[in-house]
C-alpha cells in the first residue's frame, strides 16, 4: 500500500463518498480527490509525514483526506467532527473501503482538542479547516494553533489564497516555519444556493506549517 | 485511544487483525497515558496480560508490543460509553463514535 501511485490514490478517493446536504454554516466543502490525492502525496513523497505515523484530521468531514492518509500507509489516523451526519457518511466509507486503522471523534475541534492533554500525541495533522467565511472569522488559524499543538512534526492546511499574508504572519508570530507548497483551484460545485453560477473556483493556498527547532519536536 | 477518560459499560466490541508495527509502537508508547490504557483495557474485559505499568525495555519484548498493539489498533468498542472519571459525565460511542461534544451549560 506505501508504494501507491498518485492516479490510483486518486483513483480510489473517487470511491469516498461526501457530504450529501452541506451544512453553509459548518462550511462543509469536501476536499475533492484529484486535491486529496495531490497534496497526501505531497505530504508522502516530500516530507515523508504519512507512513508509519500518527495523523490527525481536524474538521475530517466525510473523511476525504484521512482515508487517503490510510491508504498511504498511515499507522492510524484519527478524525475529528462536530458533524454527526458526516461521521457517519465517514463511517461508512472506512466500511467500503476497507480501512482498519481510521477512528473517528465527535467533538467541537476547537474545544475539545486544545486541552493540553492532546498535546505533541500525533505525527502530522492534515486537513481543511473551514475557512472562516461564515460569521466565524478567524476559524481557520485557530484550526492551525490547535492543530501545531497536537503536531510533533508539520501540520498541512488549506487557506484562502486571499488571506495568505494573514497565515504567513500568524506562523510568524507562533515561531512556527510556514511556507505555500501549492496554490490550488478549489473548483466548487454549485453546493449552495447562494452560489448562482454552475461552478465557482476559489483559489486555495496548501501550506505546510513546521517547527523551526527541531528540539520542540517532543 | 489517547484518550483519559475511561471506558464503562461497553455493549458492543469488534475486534480486526491490523498489520504489527513494532517501530511506531515504540513511538507510540511513551505518549500513551497509560494508567488509562490500562483501566479503559481491562473495563472492556482486554486487559489480560498488560501489565500496570510500562515495562523497562519494552522496545525489544515482542510480546509486550504485541499487546499494546492488539489492544490500541484491533479492539474497538463500537457501542458503549465513555465514563469521565474526575466529574462523571458520560460521553455515548454510537457506531464506533464517541460523542464528546458538551452542551452550552457545560462549556
Amino acid at each position: 500500500m506505501a508504494k501507491l501511485k498518485l492516479k490510483a490514490l486518486e483513483q480510489y478517493l473517487q470511491d469516498v463518498d461526501i457530504f450529501e446536504s452541506p451544512k453553509l454554516l459548518l462550511e462543509q466543502y469536501a476536499t475533492m480527490p484529484h486535491i486529496a490525492s495531490r497534496m497526501l502525496h505531497t505530504i508522502q513523497a516530500s516530507f515523508n509525514d504519512i507512513e508509519g505515523k500518527l495523523v490527525a484530521d481536524l474538521g475530517c468531514g466525510c473523511g476525504t483526506l484521512s482515508a487517503g492518509a490510510a491508504m498511504l500507509g498511515a499507522a492510524a489516523c484519527v478524525g475529528f467532527d462536530i458533524d454527526l451526519d458526516a461521521l457517519e457518511i465517514f463511517r461508512k466509507n472506512i466500511v467500503e473501503l476497507e480501512l482498519s486503522n481510521v477512528d473517528l471523534v465527535m467533538c467541537d475541534v476547537t474545544q475539545y482538542l486544545k486541552d493540553t492533554r492532546w498535546s505533541k500525541r500525533f505525527d502530522t495533522v492534515v486537513m481543511n479547516p473551514p475557512f472562516g467565511t461564515k460569521h466565524n472569522r478567524g476559524i481557520d488559524m485557530e484550526f492551525v494553533r490547535i492543530a501545531l499543538s497536537m503536531a510533533s512534526t508539520s501540520v498541512y492546511s488549506l487557506h484562502k489564497t486571499s488571506t495568505r499574508d494573514h497565515v504567513l504572519t500568524k506562523a510568524a508570530d507562533w515561531g512556527v516555519k510556514a511556507r505555500v507548497l501549492a496554490q490550488l483551484r478549489f473548483d466548487l460545485p454549485a453546493s449552495y444556493k447562494f452560489h448562482r453560477k454552475q461552478s465557482v473556483d476559489v483559489h486555495v493556498d496548501f501550506i505546510r506549517f513546521w517547527f523551526a527547532d527541531e528540539h520542540k519536536k517532543y | 485511544m489517547l484518550t483519559s477518560k475511561c471506558i464503562k459499560g461497553a455493549k458492543d466490541v469488534q475486534v480486526s487483525e491490523i498489520d504489527f508495527n513494532p517501530e511506531f509502537l515504540v513511538r507510540i508508547i511513551p505518549k500513551l497515558d497509560w494508567s488509562a490504557f490500562y483501566k479503559a483495557a481491562e473495563s472492556i474485559g482486554h486487559g489480560e496480560g498488560l501489565p500496570q505499568t510500562v515495562i523497562s525495555e519494552f522496545e525489544n519484548d515482542e510480546d509486550f508490543l504485541k499487546k499494546v498493539h492488539h489492544i490500541l489498533l484491533e479492539v474497538e468498542v463500537i457501542d458503549g460509553e465513555l465514563i469521565c472519571p474526575e466529574s462523571g459525565r458520560k460521553f455515548p460511542i454510537n457506531e464506533g463514535i464517541p460523542n464528546m461534544l458538551l452542551n452550552e451549560d457545560e462549556l
